[in-house]
């Protein structure tokens, strides 16, 4: 089922939780609401599932308006980030509920409703558990009895909102895994949000990255990871450093010095960003960025350094090779080997 | 095992120290609290069944042979069927609006539930005096109709009913605000309706609550007697509910019935404070069970 949300504004008491977001989801994608937290990942989520109605704008389901239908008509499956399973309910209970629930004539028979719950059970892998309470139960096994509980509806499109944020770093890694596997053997449309942009990177097939209540991007990972658009994501996707620079004539110059770095930003004030990992190091008198080490980290297989360069307030990091011979107070120019310019604000 | 001796004996006796004194203080604390329970709880609950069975227990039992006995107890029991169902259901939906719902006047709301709590009971029952006697607005058109309300069972329910009515909201209210709405989003979207919602979800996840100020609710509902007194007239086997039954044994100086009629009362008090308990057992693994998901 394609899902298109249509200029959406959604306002809390006057205080606007989303502006005029649009996006268009493609049947059997799972996507990625990524943002951090107060960037309105969650109130979009919930718009599109009827737990919350848009001030403004409207959200298609198909080429069916589903705006002015309530949760119960929207059939979406919806995921919790604390599971919201019924605890006095045992686990086969809690997956036949929305069958349970159907008016008598779509109703399934109780032999029916069990035989599917258990079937889901089964396909989630946590045959033999039908009888615990999900007091008894691990977080993990908890989030995977949510998601078939979900299922058993048929929804149109399964929604997950930070469904792994709860879980342990162990148990969510796991799990990713496991939905991914799980999304591609059922092909459900899949919208989930996370803070995560580990989680969404390698999750999703497409992800969508917010900030205040807007979209910044919408990208497949290589595509936000490898070309972001804007200061936000270059900064809330990866690790990034900036500099300060000016831009003259389709160069980039920093106190007086050109850097034989070539931008197509008309001339003025600028920010250069890119990832600390990818540059090349070169000879101080070839031009460049060159700074003093101030500061030298061994991060894993790399050494992290910190640069004190002419003209830069902050201290810019990149990375070396961990066996470089650098140490504080050493010279180290280089040039990045990816980079964008954006206009300073 | 090639211990240091002194490193065992160290911690022991600088922890046997401690513990002396803690239980010194422990044990004065507690004297003290036995004895005022034993002076002021104790003591004036075993007099009530001393008095009662002074002359024996065919007495004790002749007491409640009597029909204004047996209507009082009666009219007791009348009163509670009707005023605790009532409250339950205006103290759940109460509690649901108030727990999961934003809306203006909330916090009036919930001070207004409260105002029973804070008003003497005598005053209100003479507010329904006031509303409902002869002279009142609605007074000539009642009696027009032939609905007697004052000094009749309708005033007594009404009277009791408006003691009664925090004792299951106030339960409630916080239980549910604490559980959130997440369960009832996850049965809506899952299909359910209002109302399944509300049976199959929020009931059970609140019923211990629930069974607990029904409790609360029906001993105060049986035992009320300064709103019920003012608005009953007092009529014998008629409108003498269990409490005004034995204050007027009492003045007549018939203290073996009266303490009687008195001693059943302090027994429902006494088998609500052991369900009461019960629940609390219960009801407290639950609310543990939550906190723990």
């Amino acid at each position: 089922m394609d899902v298109r949300v249509s200029g959406v504004r959604k306002e809390f008491d006057r205080f606007p939780a989303l502006h005029d977001v649009s996006l268009d989801i493609n049947s059997g994608e799972l996507i990625a609401l990524l943002g951090p937290s107060g960037s309105g990942k969650t109130t979009l989520l919930r718009l599109i599932a009827g737990l919350e109605t848009p001030t403004e704008g409207k959200v298609f389901f198909g080429d069916e308006d589903a705006s002015l239908k309530s949760v119960q008509e929207r059939n979406v499956g919806f995921v919790f980030q604390h599971y919201a399973l019924f605890r006095h309910m045992t686990v086969i209970d809690n997956v036949g509920f929305g069958l349970k629930v159907r008016p008598g004539s779509s109703r399934p028979s109780k032999d029916e409703i069990r035989r599917r719950s258990s079937e889901l059970l089964d396909f989630v892998q946590l045959s033999g558990l039908e009888k615990r309470y999900p007091a008894q139960l691990s977080g993990g096994q908890r989030q995977r009895v949510a998601l078939a509980r979900a299922m058993a509806i048929e929804p149109r499109v399964l929604l997950l909102d930070e469904p792994f944020g709860a879980l342990d770093a162990k148990v969510r890694k796991e799990l990713r895994r496991w939905l991914r596997e799980i999304h591609d053997k059922t092909k459900h449309t899949t919208v989930f949000v996370t803070h995560d942009q580990d989680e969404a990177l390698e999750l999703a097939d497409r992800v969508v990255v917010m900030s205040q209540g807007r979209i910044e991007q919408i990208g497949t990972p290589d595509e936000v990871y490898d070309r972001p658009n804007s200061p936000f994501v270059y900064s809330f996707i990866g690790e990034s450093s900036s500099i300060e620079v000016q831009v003259k004539n389709g160069e980039l110059w920093l106190d007086g010095q050109a850097l034989s770095i070539s931008s197509d930003r008309p001339d003025g004030e600028g920010l250069l960003y890119f990832r600390p990992h990818d540059v090349d190091l070169i000879e101080d008198s070839n031009g460049g960025i060159a700074g003093t080490v101030v500061a030298s980290r061994r991060v894993g297989a790399t050494r992290r350094i910190e640069l004190r360069i002419a003209g830069v307030t902050d201290h810019v990091e990149i990375e070396i090779p961990a066996d470089h011979p650098a140490t504080e107070t050493s010279r180290i120019a280089f040039r990045p080997k990816h980079w964008r310019v954006f206009p300073k604000s | 095992m090639a211990l240091d001796p002194v490193q065992v004996t160290d911690p022991t006796a600088t922890a046997r120290h401690a513990t002396t004194e803690r239980r010194t203080a422990r044990f004065i604390l507690t004297g003290i609290a036995l004895v005022f329970l034993a002076l002021f709880l104790v003591l004036p609950l075993v007099s009530v069944f001393v008095e009662a069975f002074r002359k024996g227990p065919s007495e004790y039992f002749a007491a409640f042979s009597e029909p204004d006995a047996q209507a009082a107890i009666r009219l007791t029991l009348l009163v509670a069927s009707i005023a605790v169902p009532l409250n339950v259901v205006f103290g759940v939906v109460a509690a649901w609006a108030i727990a999961k719902f934003e809306f203006k006047g909330k916090a009036f709301l919930t001070t207004l539930i409260d105002l029973p709590f804070s008003v003497s009971p005598v005053i209100s029952g003479l507010v329904y005096v006031l509303l409902f006697t002869s002279q009142s607005a609605l007074g000539p058109w009642l009696k027009s109709h032939g609905i007697e309300i004052l000094f009749a069972v309708p005033g007594i329910v009404l009277a009791t009913m408006f003691v009664t009515f925090p004792f299951v909201a106030r339960e409630l209210i916080p239980l549910m605000q604490e559980q959130g709405t997440t369960d009832e989003e996850a049965a809506l979207s899952l299909g359910a309706n209002g109302w399944q919602t509300f049976w199959h979800v929020t009931l059970p996840n609140i019923k211990w609550g629930l069974l607990y100020g029904v409790l609360l609710c029906n001993a105060r509902a049986m035992g009320e007697f300064g709103a019920v007194s003012v608005v009953s007239g007092h009529i014998r086997g008629l409108t003498n509910t269990m409490p005004l039954h034995v204050e007027i044994l009492y003045n007549e100086y018939n203290f073996v019935a009266a303490f009687a009629v008195a001693s059943l009362l302090a027994l429902l008090a006494l088998v609500t404070l052991v369900l009461k308990t019960l629940l609390e057992l219960r009801y407290g693994a639950e609310l543990r069970a939550v906190g723990g998901h």
